[in-house]
């Protein structure tokens, strides 16, 4: 002891001083602050998303059209690598060494204790092959993962395809989607993509600094498991639509048959098609789409939704129907056809100038007379005189509308075109207001001129004649997972505004074209089809061949439209080929027929038109517009002094004279 | 003699010797789960940090035996010996000294254990000073007493800071208490105090502002006292040159004499610079570490930063992140408490020491182990600069475990023989 003895106590007051401070910096971080805590989940959970399967899709009757299949890919951890025979490794997956650098270099740089993707998609023999010798390859690993897979490759524009999700979808779905996950980007793939999807589960992985996986975090306890897609249990009938393929096969068009009593679509066919494996997230996807993207057939396109095309004389079997409705005809009304009809001072003919002498509403149907239907659309246009044009046609128009023209079915398939069916305000633009008459406008009557129907609207107004007034909305899918959930919207019948008794009368006459008029060269033995026959008008080159249908005429089953663009007439083609589709679906085979004809000639033809001779047309047309415009710039002048109303009047007239002489209507 | 040869065992201050063992306990359990890998399970195994830190553990308690066994004053007689040893170990680790994470301070042993000289020239220092302090005509407020006794610790200091291990160089700095309690002016310890503020100050504020403050308070204190004290005033005066002088040389001696990583280490600290992933990241993630450990931890074993490596240096300097992280605060106030009783209670034996120097070389036991606990907590904690050295007889390390050991023993056998008087 000596005299510095009290210091002692200084020095372990600066001791007890410095460890509190000590204690209270301790305090801070470990009882206050919350941010290490939470840094520290950061650090070592990750969260691992467990994609689901995507739901399937199937027929009718529980057939596949699409489902998912496991490919396998290869998987490396480079820090894993022992030496091993990098020869042999390399002629298995049938790389060169130089690529095999090449792979591994990326993944180390991607992560030396990561495992990332060296191979993707074995084939399955690969995979065997190379399963068997996995353990010589130390580092290498085989992981599934799963694809669609269409085992019939059919109707694929029905079905879509899915593709990786671009920044716009995840920047609108709220986070759902990320990076690399895959959505539906066409058809029921789109339409259905909420069901479909499933739901994903999440894996909470600890890891530890450098990322590699130590095991479950909390075992598990605030895992989710991932929930398989739903499988949707689609209306089409497999058969039905396979064989509406091969039928279209080298065609253009389209097959839309309804059954009338649900307004499930049994077959969807669009033609050119394609193989829907092609577009599998793979190899060669991105070749095969744009193949298919340039194609000028423009396979995309779903034309049983979105290709327009002038009803022409299938258009007849409504008219009828909505004169009836208004009074105007009686099943009685006759009508002397002396080969042609006179409105104004325009004459219209007959198909090939053929004169049907006195027909009445049935026979007009069976023979479609052109001359017929003009006297009762003038009649409906001009009951309260000429002066009420607009109105009259406005009661017409909106008659026809609520057979589904000119406006969308509501399918349950995204993109949905309209069809074409024009207001009064339409003509009161290209002439003036009441500057048109009935006859202006008599082309529609026969399904011609302003008007245009995708084929579905042509299918759904057969379903509706089959069902003597009303629909049920037509639509794509029967049931999503195991409950048959009919949607509320598909069991309400939709009217249409014609009393049942009108629709006999029709029907006699659609039943005599089959049984004797147009089409009877597509007659089924036994089977009672009643049916129209089209032509639809196509400036662009060989007028479309359109047919519609139902049968059988008592407790009608299918309703259906075929349209085959640039093929002529409605009888030679569009009409045999409905009538295989609901021979087969009524009764599962295809009987002989009397006249001879079978299916293998149809599914043989090639009726592509020519699309060398259609590009220079469409040149030849661009050109010709422009040299049009500039003569219209040089007689701007004198046309400067000529009336409005003449100006208005008179192309208009010429137009429509020569639409109608090269229009060849039966 | 003989009587204290008899009660040789209730001489000894079981009390130090429980919380010896009980810490180096916590260390053999702290490293265990720092690496413990559960594929390879098995509790001692001498291929982990663990087993050999376990077996460092037996041999320090034999070590320990064997020092208690010795003859007081033999130890005292042995100190110039051991610090011309250690001396010429450290020269000698600068030659053929095995650099280990930039630092030349490990001798390769055979059996692939190395040795830390500089670990070994901490007791030695003591030794030596105790020794020469306790000398019949030595005071330490005698200028050359005190050069004396400053160049014991210095020449060690500068050896070592060639290696450069600029933390073991600080360590020796902590040995100013030991010269305070021997009767050293305690303007000493306010310097130094004052020189560290002012040192935070500058960098934090910039040199200018602290100048002309200090010029200011300066200002104002001397027209208050002038009157009085004309002397005081002259001394204050000279402070005032002293303090701007050091005020100026601070950006020197920070941006010039400090090395880059030792520069970004004290700015990390001061807030200056942020930079959790990269030079920033060892604190950052140590004071998730601690942080994450709530009031009390994730249990043993089971904390996630350590477990996962996401703390670098675990096992030796960062060893504290797991008391933190699987203890807690609890754990900590624990861990701290203990470290806190053990240097009081070494305050408490050396002040009832007849002989000086046993006082003496117990405080600067004291004052060893405490500076290595302050700035080694304090560093995981992030309010010190990270300086690499170990938390005493925690952290995983052979030669720093035995020499805390060797260290700790000598001051038990020392105090066991307290009643009697040890001279040169």
């Amino acid at each position: 002891m000596n005299q510095y003895f009290e210091r002692r106590y200084i020095i372990g007051g600066i001791f007890i001083t410095l460890i509190l401070i000590l204690l209270g910096r301790l305090f801070y971080i470990q009882i206050i602050d919350d941010r290490y805590a939470l840094s520290a989940s950061k650090n070592v959970i990750r969260q691992y998303i467990q994609y689901p399967a995507r739901g399937p899709i199937l027929d009718r009757n529980g057939k596949i059209l699409v489902t998912n299949e496991l490919v396998y890919d290869v998987f490396v951890t480079p820090k894993e690598i022992k030496s091993f025979d990098t020869l042999e490794f390399c002629k298995l997956l049938g790389i060169d060494r130089t690529e095999f650098n090449k792979r591994l270099a990326k993944a180390i740089k991607y992560s030396p204790n990561l495992q990332s993707p060296f191979e993707k998609q074995l084939s399955p023999q690969l995979y065997a092959s190379f399963q068997e010798r996995l353990s010589e390859f130390p580092g290498f690993r085989v992981g599934p993962h799963p694809i669609r897979n269409y085992p019939d490759s059919v109707a694929a524009q029905f079905l879509g395809y899915i593709g990786e999700v671009n920044d716009n979808v995840i920047a609108k779905s709220g986070g759902y989607y990320r990076l690399g996950d895959y959505i539906g980007i066409s058809g029921v793939e789109k339409a259905y993509e909420t069901v479909l999807r499933g739901q994903r589960g999440v894996k909470n992985m600890m890891v530890d600094s450098k990322g590699v996986q130590k095991g479950s975090y909390a075992n598990g306890e605030y895992d989710t498991l991932a929930v398989a897609g739903e499988k949707l249990t689609s209306s089409l009938d497999i058969r039905l639509q396979k064989l509406g393929e091969k039928l279209m096969k080298n065609k253009v068009g389209s097959i839309v048959a309804i059954e009338p009593s649900s307004g499930e679509i049994l077959a969807f066919v669009s033609s050119p098609g394609y193989d829907p494996n092609l577009l599998v997230v793979g190899h060669n996807r991105s070749t095969n789409y744009n193949r298919l993207n340039d194609n000028p057939y423009k396979p995309f396109l779903v034309r049983p939704i979105q290709a327009n095309y002038p009803p022409g004389s299938s258009f007849k079997p409504l008219s009828a129907l909505i004169a009836m409705q208004e009074g105007m005809i009686t099943p009685q009304t006759t009508y002397y056809c002396p080969g042609y009809y006179t409105a104004g001072n325009r004459r219209i003919a007959c198909f090939h100038g053929e004169r049907h002498g006195l027909v009445t509403l049935s026979s007009a149907v069976a023979e479609s007379c052109n001359g017929y239907f003009d006297m009762v659309f003038e009649k409906l246009i001009n009951r309260n005189g000429p002066k009420q044009t607009d109105t009259t046609f406005t009661l017409w128009r909106n008659n026809v509308a609520k057979f589904g023209l000119g406006g969308r079915l509501g399918l349950d398939l995204p993109s949905e075109g309209t069809g074409l069916l024009p207001k009064a305000s339409r003509y009161d633009k290209m002439y003036h207001r009441g500057g048109w008459r009935s006859s202006t406008v008599i082309s529609l009557g026969i399904g011609q001129g302003e008007l245009s129907a995708t084929p579905l609207q042509l299918a759904n107004i057969e379903a509706t004649i089959a069902n003597h007034g009303f629909y049920y909305k037509p639509h794509l899918i029967k049931s999503i997972g195991n409950r048959e959930i009919i949607k509320k919207e598909y069991t309400i019948k939709n009217y249409v505004g014609i009393d049942p008794q009108y629709f006999e009368p029709v029907i006699d006459g659609m039943q005599a074209v089959v049984d004797h008029g147009t089409a009877a060269g597509s007659k089924i033995p036994g089977i009672i089809m009643c049916g129209k026959t089209g032509t639809a008008q196509n400036s662009h080159g060989e007028d479309h061949s359109v047919f519609v249908a139902f049968a059988p005429r008592e407790n009608p089953k299918i309703a259906i439209a075929v349209v085959v663009e640039n093929a002529g007439q409605g009888s030679s083609w569009a009409a045999p080929i409905a009538s295989f589709i609901v021979e087969k679906y009524l009764r599962d085979s295809i009987t002989r027929r009397p006249s001879g004809i079978d299916p293998e000639r149809y599914m043989n033809a090639n009726l592509l038109p020519d699309m060398s001779r259609y590009i220079s047309q469409q040149k030849r047309r661009a050109q010709l517009d422009s040299i049009k415009k500039a003569r219209v710039d040089s007689l701007k002048k004198a046309a400067a002094i000529q009336s409005a109303a003449y100006k208005n009047k008179k192309p208009a007239v010429s137009n429509y004279l020569s639409a109608i002489k090269r229009k060849d209507d039966e | 003699m003989s009587n204290q040869q008899r009660s040789f065992f209730f001489n000894v201050d079981w009390l130090t010797v429980i919380m010896y063992l009980v810490l180096c306990s916590i260390g053999v359990l702290c490293i265990h789960s720092a690496v413990y890998d559960p594929k390879n399970p098995s509790l001692v195994d001498l291929d982990t940090n663990y087993g050999k830190q376990f077996v460092f553990v037996l041999i320090g308690v034999v070590m320990g035996v064997f020092i208690l066994l010795l003859e007081s004053r033999f130890l005292s007689a042995l100190a110039p010996a051991m610090y011309v040893v250690t001396t010429l170990l450290l020269i000698v680790v600068l030659v053929i000294g095995r650099n280990v994470g930039g630092n030349q301070a490990w001798i390769s042993l055979p059996g692939g254990f190395r040795l830390q000289p500089s670990e070994f020239a901490k007791f030695a220092t003591c030794l030596l000073l105790a020794r020469y302090l306790s000398g019949t005509n030595v005071k330490i407020t005698e200028l050359k007493s005190f050069a004396v006794a400053a160049a014991i610790i210095l020449l060690p200091m500068v050896l070592i800071l060639l290696q450069p291990d600029a933390g073991s160089t600080l360590v020796f700095s902590s040995l100013l208490f030991v010269l305070y309690r021997e009767g050293l002016s305690p303007y000493f310890l306010i310097l130094e105090g004052l020189f560290i503020a002012l040192f935070v100050i500058t960098i934090k504020v910039g040199n200018l502002p602290v100048i002309i403050g200090s010029i200011i308070i300066l200002t104002v204190a001397i027209v208050l006292i002038f009157r009085r004290n004309r002397k005081l005033v002259l001394t204050m005066a000279a402070g005032a040159s002293i303090l701007i002088a050091f005020v100026l040389s601070v950006q020197f001696l920070y941006t010039k004499v400090l090395k880059p990583h030792q520069k970004v280490r004290i700015d990390i600290v001061l807030g200056i610079t942020k930079d959790p992933r990269g030079k920033g990241y060892n604190v950052n993630q140590s004071k998730i570490a601690i942080g994450s450990g709530k009031l009390w931890g994730k249990g043993y074993m089971h904390g996630t930063q350590t477990k996962y490596s996401f703390v670098p240096e675990q096992s030796t300097d960062f060893i504290f992140c797991t008391v933190g992280e699987e203890f807690g605060f609890a754990g900590s106030v624990a861990v701290l408490s203990l470290y806190l009783l053990l240097v009081l209670r070494i305050i408490y034996i050396a002040e009832r020491q007849r002989s000086p120097f046993s006082r003496i070389y117990a405080y600067g036991v004291a004052s060893i182990i405490f500076f290595h606990v302050v700035i080694n907590i304090g560093m995981t904690i992030g309010i010190v600069p990270s300086i690499g050295i170990p938390l005493p007889l925690i952290s995983y390390g052979g030669s720093s475990l035995l020499s805390f050991t060797v260290m700790l023993f000598i001051l038990i056998k020392l105090d066991s023989n307290r009643m009697g008087m040890i001279y040169a």
